[in-house]
């Protein structure tokens, strides 16, 4: 049988664990109050590095041989894994609409709404998410370890400023490439539901090129390639900070690399509302 | 030992991390040309001190002079600048996976002081002779090589530049006492060679005895003694005796104990 312990605290003593509802407020008050310091603080660093980031972009000097090298890594090695993305995303697209459409008689909109639905929105969220997938974790684990291992301590000891050195290319290219990666995924995600309307559905080859031409306008594409760059941006920048800021040991880099990971992803789809907003409204 | 002569002088250094005093009023004073060394226990301050130096940890107050030029709050490019200076051997060697032993080497030349490939390369496959590795190992890349390779590749980077301070963050943790008295001599080779200043951290007392002409203690954050590396065994303080004899008793035990 369980012994009572309350028996044994003496009058007035309060125990520690005490689950009286003002103290169970107090702690809930405690802890939201924390978490928003602590959002704050994050804040404010990501904003002072975003700053440094900025000045060492359009100060010398600018390693151009990096810069190259992360738009190989950043922008052709990402080309197989957007491309596919946006393959089947047109192409289910295409289905989709289809299907819906077809309830009302509207058919004939397939073009227009696979056209404006890649090159507005999918092509360039969806290159976004899959390049914080691919490029955003690969940048934090890189430069968290540099940081374990103390790559970036030495690289200051022989006069290189690491932001420069390690964060300036990385973003330089996530910026370039990411809207190139997005019009050849345009490309790509209206050949999908090209080859799923015309093969699968049975329109007019001719008849399907030219509704997807008359319905995209310049600005269709634009707002998407804007965006792309933005969230090439968002994926660098938050790659680079938490590698750069990364944890001691094993631990810390993994940490670094989901956060790298999600904070990108979810700045990518609050931006992509804002930047929607900003064009279309 | 202070005045004109001295190299690096610190003054009532103090660092925290949170509610942790990890620094608590360090002074230390390194003069011109010749080879300190701190001792002390793991987690007593000595790599944090030795990064405030080097500005790589902001010191929260306090002053670090380096000849004669306080370096507590200098701007980035006065640091940059500054940083020609040192040279640093570390712990891991933190040599850049991603680039061969030779650009490992030749980085401070090239990316430093603006030097040409060609240059920067001969110069490194000179000073890798200098500090025992063939050319052949130039080409290598640092995880092909053993970890007392790697500690003299990551000498040979932090002479490259030929600094006029050196520091060595525990030069031989981690390797067997062979290939720790090698890196001991290269040590102190390259830096009568160079005619540097050198600053040493370390926990092993024959790299001690064979690398400093003084040695400092920290303990809790404090330099509790200080004195040339002749006076060590008869220093008279029982926490650098307990220290460089490895007892288990003794007043840091004690107090490791109490805390």
């Amino acid at each position: 049988m369980a012994k009572d312990s309350s028996k044994n605290i003496p009058i007035g003593h309060t125990p520690k664990s005490s689950f009286h509802p003002v103290t169970i407020v107090l702690d809930m008050c405690q802890g939201a109050g924390r978490s928003l310091l602590d959002l704050a603080d994050s804040i404010g660093r990501l904003g002072l590095f975003t700053g440094k980031v900025l000045a060492a972009c359009v100060t010398p000097p600018l390693y151009l041989k990096h810069i190259l090298r992360q738009f190989m890594n950043i922008g052709f090695y990402s080309l197989a894994v957007v491309g596919m993305t946006a393959l089947f995303s047109g192409m289910v697209l295409a289905l989709q609409s289809y299907t819906g459409f077809s309830r009302f008689n509207a058919e004939g909109a397939v073009a227009s709404v696979v056209v404006l639905s890649i090159t507005r929105e999918l092509a360039p969220v969806l290159a976004g998410l899959m390049v914080a997938g691919r490029i955003g974790a690969s940048i934090a684990a890189e430069i968290g370890t540099m940081r374990v291992t103390e790559q970036i301590d030495a690289l200051t000891t022989l006069s290189v400023n690491p932001i420069k050195y390690l964060v300036v290319p990385r973003v330089m290219a996530g910026v370039i490439m990411m809207p190139i990666l997005v019009l050849i995924a345009d490309i790509i995600g209206v050949m999908g539901g090209y080859l799923v309307g015309v093969h699968v559905l049975g329109f007019s080859a001719s008849g399907y090129i030219t509704q997807t031409w008359d319905f995209v306008e310049p600005i269709d594409v634009i707002s998407g390639l804007v965006k792309a760059g933005v969230f090439g941006f968002i994926v660098t920048l938050l790659g680079c900070y938490n590698g750069y800021n990364s944890g001691r040991g094993a631990q810390g880099v993994g940490a670094a690399t989901t956060n790298a990971v999600v904070s990108a992803s979810i700045l990518i789809l609050i931006f992509n509302y804002f930047l929607t907003q900003a064009f279309f409204s | 030992m202070s005045g004109d002569t001295a190299k690096i002088v610190m003054k009532d250094v103090h660092k925290s991390f949170g509610s942790k005093h990890v620094l608590n009023g360090i002074d230390l004073t390194v003069e011109r040309g010749t080879s300190m060394v701190i001792i002390g226990g793991s987690g007593t301050g000595k790599s944090v001190a030795l990064k405030c130096i080097l500005g790589l940890i902001h010191a929260d107050s306090g002053s670090i002079l380096v000849d004669g030029v306080e370096t507590m709050g200098m701007s980035d490019r006065e640091r940059n600048a500054m940083m020609g200076k040192f040279g640093m051997l570390f712990q891991g060697g933190a040599l850049f996976d991603s680039l061969p032993v030779w650009h490992n080497v030749a980085f401070g030349l090239i990316h430093g002081q603006g030097m040409s490939l060609k240059q920067a390369r001969d110069i490194a496959v000179d000073k890798l002779k200098s500090v025992g590795l063939g050319s052949q190992v130039a080409n290598l890349f640092p995880a092909e090589l053993s970890g007392g390779m790697q500690k003299r590749v990551s000498l040979a980077r932090a002479i490259a530049t030929e600094p006029e301070i050196i520091f060595f963050d525990e030069p031989t943790t981690g390797l067997d006492p062979i290939m720790a008295d090698v890196i001991n001599n290269l040590i102190v080779e390259c830096v009568k060679n160079l005619g540097a200043t050198a600053l040493t951290i370390t926990h092993d007392m024959a790299s001690v005895r064979k690398i400093a002409d003084h040695v400092s203690m920290i303990y809790e954050g404090k330099m509790i003694w200080t004195g040339g590396v002749d006076r060590l065994d008869d220093s008279g303080n029982p926490y650098v005796d307990q220290f460089i004899h490895g007892r288990a008793q003794g007043p840091i035990t004690k107090h490791a104990h109490m805390a």
